[in-house]
């Protein structure tokens, strides 16, 4: 009786790793063949006659179902292997590598057929060609806005040049001058120890006369003219002329201070929050 | 109209020759195809998208086809040097195609690089790739896939080449007895 019970046990593990082992194969994670269908038969052929209980006999033809699977997997494999048109990849990629260059070039030209081009000019295309060319009218007639008038060569004047806003009316230089001395200026009236507030100087009636100040304020201060005072913990920047241009500017280990003279700030300074 | 190129790709789209010959085109192109033999050309039909009829192609499958005139016989290594390839870029394309079909008609650009670069300069490889796009025999995708391109499909015969290969391969690793006598015969001719 005993017996009996521990055959029974090793039977329903036997059919629960056969049953595991089809699910896999028909997963697709276990080849097919590694199966032996007739082992398993025999396996289950074996246990069979122990079988009483319903689920022991649903255990049973479980695992004939899943075997039969297995069995349809192997014969979809076996038939599309035997097709014409299957060719083991890992095969033919063996067999590319191991080819000579020789043997390569002539298994190619056994299944190669070049194109056939032909490439020449006949009498009756070129008679076509000429027709075509005398009915083509000029390109001068068929796109007349690509053809600008040509202009000759001549000098413009300073006059001219100023006219057109290519020049100003002084010379740059003479203007940052101009600019410099009004710096000083302002500084004497307005200024404390000889510096002024940078707002204070380039800030003007409209926005475009304060950029165009604050353009040539960067220019006094790159060429030697005058120079920045930046308090960053007050947010302070204070502009302060010398009283001659410092040559060796250029010479030093200079820094760029980028002041934003935004259409915003201006305003505030206008109304005066800009503190 | 099948010999000269007359848009981008050589050949003639179906529905051209329809237009200029008439629905019963396809017995013209027998007819010529026939006429072919003689001078080892034949008339080659191209289906769209590789879609090769099973049976006798309807005139709208032929409409869409593309025709060409290729080689009807093979070419000799010697032929093949006359019409301007070099070996060793031959023996590159013959295994570029061979590859991605053994890689069901797609591969990555590198691995295909990988196995060229085993018997060819490191600097030709990727040039010669890049002159098999060009021909039209290969084309790349954004992701660096090659697949075969129309001047393959058009030119080359995927069964037969793979057929021949695995022929070639049957020969070398199992010599026949004549092989051995030829190269015996070869070692006399040499002494």
């Amino acid at each position: 009786m005993e017996s009996k019970k521990v055959q029974k046990k090793q039977g329903t593990e036997k059919l629960q790793r056969i049953i595991e082992m089809c699910v896999a194969i028909e997963n697709h994670t276990v080849d097919p063949f590694l199966l032996n269908v007739d082992d398993i038969i025999k396996v289950v052929q074996e246990y069979f006659p122990h079988w009483d209980k319903p689920e022991e006999l649903n255990l049973d033809s479980e695992a004939i179902h899943h075997l039969a699977s297995v069995i349809k997997l192997q014969s979809e494999w076996v038939k599309q292997r035997s097709t014409s048109l299957y060719t083991d990849p890992f095969l033919l990629e063996e067999k590319i590598t191991q080819a000579t260059k020789d043997e390569m070039v002539g298994v190619f030209l056994g299944a190669w057929h070049p194109l056939v081009e032909l490439e020449q000019l006949s009498l009756h295309s070129l008679g076509e060609a000429l027709r075509y060319w005398e009915r083509l009218l000029p390109l001068r007639e068929r796109w007349p806005e690509l053809f600008v008038p040509e202009v000759g060569i001549g000098t413009a004047s300073w006059d001219e040049l100023v006219k057109q806003r290519v020049l100003g009316d002084k010379v740059f230089s003479d203007e940052l001058e101009v600019f410099w001395r009004e710096l000083k200026e302002m500084v004497k009236v307005k200024g404390v120890d000889g510096k002024m507030r940078y707002w204070d100087f380039v800030g003007a009636d409209t926005y475009e006369e304060t950029v165009q100040r604050a353009f040539m304020a960067s220019f006094l201060i790159t060429y030697g003219y005058a120079t920045l005072e930046v308090r960053p913990l007050e947010e302070e920047i204070f502009i302060k002329p010398f009283e001659r241009p410092v040559a060796k500017i250029a010479t030093q280990q200079s820094v760029s201070v980028p002041i934003s003279v935004a259409y915003d700030d201006w305003q505030k300074w206008k109304r005066g929050e800009l503190d | 109209m099948l010999f000269y190129r007359r848009h981008l790709k050589p050949g003639v789209k179906g529905w051209e020759l329809h237009k200029a010959l008439g629905a019963d085109y396809p017995k013209v192109l027998e007819v010529l195809d026939d006429y072919l033999k003689s001078l080892d050309l034949m008339v080659k039909t191209v289906f769209e998208e590789e879609k090769t009829p099973v049976g006798k192609p309807t005139l709208e499958e032929l409409n869409k086809a593309r025709f060409y005139v290729t080689l009807r016989g093979e070419l000799t290594p010697k032929e093949s040097r006359m019409i301007g390839w070099r070996i060793d870029d031959l023996a590159g394309l013959a295994v570029a195609i061979s590859y991605i079909i053994s890689k069901k008609g797609q591969a990555p650009r590198k691995d295909v690089e990988e196995v060229l670069g085993e018997k060819l300069l490191g600097w030709k490889v990727g040039a010669n790739i890049d002159r098999y796009i060009r021909y039209g025999y290969l084309q790349e995708d954004d992701n660096e896939q090659l697949y075969l391109d129309w001047r393959t499909r058009a030119e080359v015969d995927e069964k037969a080449l793979i057929d021949l290969l695995l022929r070639s391969e049957a020969q070398t690793t199992l010599p026949s007895e004549g092989e051995g006598e030829e190269e015996e015969a070869e070692e006399q001719e040499s002494d």
